[in-house]
């Protein structure tokens, strides 16, 4: 399962690399979400420093959509599906994978898009380690929920306009947690923040063991 | 069998809603703080009880039995279907009638409060299981799907739940069915606010029989529609 999941994490993170989808498309637009969010609350120095956690967290959301769909139309084509079968990948192994080449393009953006918040919303962070492990934790959950819905919302046709609705509602513990243990970081709140994280790693600890679980059965019938 | 129990479940279930009815509006006294705001009470708890645990736990329940490769049967899947299409519209009756009776006891049509705001995250999440069953696939195909989203949402609600228990919270704590298990009203309102249950209830599994019908005739006559056209289409193609 281990082996498999590297393959088809470094088979995905290749195919980021040379096609430039991710670095031209969804971080722009991740960046350009922040700035419309700025444009929606004006310019007071006050209002962007206490809603930039909370604006992190639907930026990342929204992006983590994006890259989801793109990380499952290379899945499937009809000749990746054929192949995977061919030579006997583990389900687990590739949806592992793919959670895993997920969560390192969805760790990118979250630094990029803390940069973005530092130099725009004024923010200052107070607690790294707490704002390192809601990063990870929270981009381990984003992954692996995102990957197991994907291959649920079935063909390419459907899935653009299915995905954010099946999975956006799911995701709402994580924008809460996210949001508040951010902002704990940023105010050198420990032990709030402790407890929010509980919440994140429940739930990346949940969808990676239901992905792991369920995502052989879905593949195999569609 | 079933057919009777789905004919008589009908007149029953709208009779003992007729019986609330009245009773809630006419028989009960009102309340010395509320008013007759209180009749409510006959109305929505009965209401969430039924979307948020009975319609639920039905659809949890049928798509686990779906998945299980013993019990493996189209029946659970329209079950599964027929519980959540009814258990929405129960899930948007329970936050209209909430959102009616906050206005005047809160102040607010709506709040950021656990439960509601946890009820309307079910509500999308219902919503969302209703849309992947429209995208067009193969019936096994989709059954499976279909029983999968709502497993997973079914792990989801409690953390949901419990994240936004934690972000903010002024609901009134359950008046029936609190720890203790100890009725904290009494005498004729307990009896009519126990039977808004009971007739609620009986109503949601009486729609859902009927819906399940329905989704049952539905496919057989797809199924008759194509065999139809492969029967024309082999008939164009006989020789004279």
């Amino acid at each position: 399962m281990w082996r498999d999941a590297g393959l088809v994490a470094g088979r995905d993170l290749r195919i980021e690399l040379r096609s430039r989808v991710a670095l031209w498309q969804i971080l722009p637009f991740a960046v350009l979400v922040l700035l419309l969010f700025a444009f929606a609350l004006g310019p007071s120095r006050q209002a962007l420093r206490q809603s930039a956690p909370g604006l992190f967290w639907l930026a990342v959301l929204f992006s983590s959509v994006l890259a989801a769909q793109r990380s499952i139309a290379i899945e499937g084509t009809p000749a990746t599906r054929e192949l995977t079968r061919l030579l006997g990948l583990d389900p687990a192994g590739i949806f592992l994978g793919k959670a895993l080449a997920l969560f390192v393009e969805l760790v990118a953006l979250e630094i990029v898009l803390l940069g973005g918040i530092v130099l725009l919303f004024h923010v200052s962070i107070a607690t790294w380690l707490l704002l390192l492990a809601t990063c990870l934790l929270a981009a381990i959950g984003l992954s692996s929920a995102s990957v197991l819905y994907g291959s649920l919302a079935g063909g390419a046709r459907t899935r653009a306009t299915l995905l954010p609705v099946l999975v956006l509602p799911v995701l709402a513990p994580v924008l809460i947690a996210g949001t508040r243990a951010l902002s704990a970081s940023f105010v050198g709140g420990g032990p709030d923040g402790l407890r929010w994280l509980s919440i994140l790693a429940v739930f990346a600890a949940v969808y990676t063991v239901l992905g792991i679980a369920l995502y052989g059965p879905l593949e195999e019938s569609s | 069998m079933k057919r009777t129990l789905r004919r008589l479940l009908g007149p029953v279930a709208v009779a003992l809603v007729a019986l609330d009815v009245i009773l809630g509006l006419f028989v009960t006294p009102p309340d010395i703080e509320q008013g007759d705001l209180v009749r409510l009470v006959y109305i929505h708890p009965a209401l969430a009880w039924v979307a948020l645990y009975v319609a639920f736990a039905m659809a949890g329940i049928c798509s686990l039995l779906y998945l299980w490769p013993r019990t493996r049967s189209m029946t659970y899947d329209r079950l599964a279907a027929s519980a959540v299409e009814i258990g929405v519209v129960f899930t948007i009756l329970t936050l209209v009638t909430g959102s009616i009776w906050g206005r005047p006891t809160w102040g607010v049509w709506w709040t950021w409060d656990a439960r509601l705001t946890s009820t309307a995250l079910l509500a999308v999440m219902f919503l969302g299981y209703l849309a992947l069953r429209r995208v067009p696939a193969d019936p096994h195909v989709r059954a499976r799907r279909c029983a999968v989203a709502a497993l997973i949402a079914a792990v989801d609600v409690p953390i949901v739940h419990f994240s936004v228990i934690w972000w903010q919270t002024l609901h009134q704590g359950a008046t029936v069915l609190n720890s203790n298990l100890t009725p904290t009203i009494h005498g004729l309102m307990a009896w009519t606010l126990l039977l808004s249950f009971v007739a609620f209830t009986l109503l949601f599994l009486w729609m859902v029989l009927v819906r399940y019908e329905i989704e049952t005739l539905d496919e057989g006559e797809e199924d008759a529609e194509l065999a139809d056209a492969l029967e024309a289409r082999r008939q164009e193609g006989a020789p004279a």
